[in-house]
């Protein structure tokens, strides 16, 4: 591998000594706008030309690994949706997913297909917020209006369904928390009849725009071999033509079922990310339409595993058996058989995986989140060296990171 | 994943002969006859673990062997167990859609595992997050210094005993 993909240690403040004197330390962050939360950068900048970059992390960082060995592992399920609090669906799908390997629990298919639907209006939630702040970093500030229009509607959807706009843990380990509300099928219905057009509008003020254009083009140039080194996923690594998605290699909750494209692009540049983005959103229309299509009728939500799904409400009520496993649930929780899994979805943000390591008790004995944005932090330097210090907005813009999933 | 094998398959000689064609477990051997210390094929995943000193070559052999991605490295505190920390990597290949973990046992008392920056740059952050929340060192690493937790914090939080709500 060769020795420059390697960063560079801390960056000292110039001295007056050599060349260096020319070179002056800017810290970005932790508050400026365009660092999408609380990202610090250490930039050693030569006039306008970036020398080297350097991401100081840990600004957010709220031990939630360190909770989630606390807890019992259905109360793990809530703060998922803090990690990656634009796409908290995908959170609960992915930890769900892991804890029920683990238990080797098969769930319903009806409960599978609301789960990829959701899952898939998350992605379009977490890219309208990506288009929206992106645009806007560049200056195209009428967007980021339009798409928190679009937005809006989803966290309309998200609050019809669980209750939260935000923090939704509407899948549950075995399955989903309540039925479906009625008329939720139709709403979704609805938005993505008219997205597409949607999309298209975003695309007519952007794509045939020279200003965003000119800023977006050849700029944060990532090759194939050093997204692979750095250990890249998602559509930044597919824009640099790793031909890799999860939902289609590695298919999970009957993901295999439906019919869609993953778009490669061997561009490697902002631009290209931004054209694929916005094709992943078209793709992720198709999903959900084939979703609410083929949606399994009647059928149950929950996997019928009584000691580790909570009971409905009216049997909790009616029935002993029912109310006994409730109060054993809730107060004691449900031992997990000890064992080690290692799960992967695709997020909004490229690969993201739960280990989850069980030592047999009704408390998981270590959780670990592996999430895009951490990794795909380590090529910025690689995309921004050499460049114009505008262009580390432009990059940063293009890598959609999300802090709460960085510094977990 | 509905057709992988669901069977477990608990230590060396059962995985051996089970998986014997297996590219991980054949890039292993082709490395090292005796490097293998431990295997397992448990929930669809296959876990093969070796020898601490052995770590790096044994990653450099996996993809060498068509596990051409990194993808995630962790540990797990196992206090009060001994040896203490068990490291684990997640290797991804692109070619055959398959993640292998391989796994490593690290005592507290020595606690320098190397480096694998080397092999993938990507595994950067990751040593540093280890070393932050465990004190695991990495002999090699270009900038062994805490990611997450700021530089003067002392302790490491995800060591079991450290307590959820801090030292007060």
């Amino acid at each position: 591998m060769p020795a420059d993909l390697v960063p560079t240690p801390v960056i000292t403040a110039p001295t007056a000594e050599g060349s260096r004197d020319q070179h002056m330390v800017l810290n970005m962050g932790p508050q400026h706008p365009s660092t999408h939360g609380v990202l610090r950068l250490v930039l050693e900048i030569d006039g306008e030309i970036v020398v080297r970059l350097y991401p100081e992390l840990g600004y957010l960082h709220t031990g939630i690994e360190k909770t989630c060995e606390a807890k019992f592992y259905q109360q793990v399920v809530p703060l998922t949706d803090r990690v990656d609090y634009l796409g908290p669906l995908a959170n609960n799908l992915l930890y769900c997913l892991a804890v029920e390997k683990l238990l080797e629990l098969e769930i319903p298919e009806k409960a599978q297909w609301i789960r990829v639907l959701l899952t898939e209006v998350t992605r379009l939630n977490s890219h309208l917020i990506w288009l929206g702040t992106h645009a806007m970093d560049i200056g195209a500030l009428t967007v980021f209006l339009y798409t928190f229009r679009e937005r809006e509607e989803i966290l309309r959807i998200f609050e019809m369904v669980s209750g939260q706009r935000m923090m939704t843990s509407y899948f549950r380990i075995g399955g989903l928390a309540l039925e479906p509300p009625l008329g939720m099928f139709d709403r979704i219905r609805a938005f993505i009849k008219t997205f597409p057009e949607k999309i298209d509008e975003y695309s007519n003020l952007l794509t045939g725009n020279p200003i965003f254009y000119g800023r977006l083009k050849d700029v944060g140039h990532l090759s194939k071999e050093d997204a692979i080194a750095l250990a890249v996923t998602g559509p930044v690594a597919r824009a640099s033509g790793i031909d890799y998605d999860v939902r289609r290699d590695n298919p999970y909750s009957s993901y295999e079922k439906f019919d869609f494209k993953v778009p490669v692009s061997n561009d490697c540049d902002v631009w290209a990310r931004y054209m694929l983005r916005m094709e992943e959103m078209r793709q992720s229309v198709r999903i959900i339409e084939q979703a609410l299509d083929g949606m399994p009728e009647g059928g149950t939500i929950r996997a019928d595993a009584p000691k580790i799904v909570l009971p409905d409400r009216e049997s909790m009520k009616t029935q002993m058996e029912a109310l006994i496993h409730h109060f054993k649930i809730v107060t004691e929780g449900f031992a997990v058989p000890a064992g080690e899994v290692y799960q992967v979805i695709e997020t909004g943000h490229g690969t993201a995986g739960y280990y989850v390591v069980s030592d047999g008790t009704a408390k998981p004995w270590r959780v670990h989140m592996r999430y895009p944005g951490f990794c795909n932090l380590q090529s910025l330097e690689r995309m921004c060296k050499g460049r114009l210090l505008a262009d580390v907005v432009a990059v940063i813009g293009s890598m959609d990171i999300v802090l709460g999933e960085i510094d977990r | 994943m509905a057709e992988a094998q669901t069977k477990t398959l608990a230590g060396k000689d059962a995985v051996l002969e089970a998986m014997p064609e297996h590219p991980a477990v054949k890039a292993l051997l082709g490395w090292k006859q005796d490097g293998l210390v431990d295997a397992k094929f448990d929930r669809g995943e296959l876990t093969l673990a070796v020898s601490k000193e052995d770590i790096a070559a044994a990653l450099l052999a996996l993809q060498a062997g068509g596990y051409n991605f990194f993808e995630d490295m962790t540990a797990v505190d196992w206090y009060p167990s001994i040896p203490r920390f068990q490291l684990s990597y997640h290797i991804l290949s692109h070619a055959r859609k398959e993640r292998v973990r391989l796994r490593t046992m690290v005592d507290e008392s020595d606690a320098v595992v190397q480096s694998i920056t080397s092999i993938w740059p990507g595994a950067n952050y990751y040593e540093r997050e280890v070393f932050d929340m465990f004190g695991v060192r990495f002999a090699g690493h270009p900038d062994m210094r805490r990611i997450l937790m700021p530089d003067e914090w002392v302790g490491h939080p995800l060591r079991k005993d450290y307590p959820v709500e801090g030292y007060r």
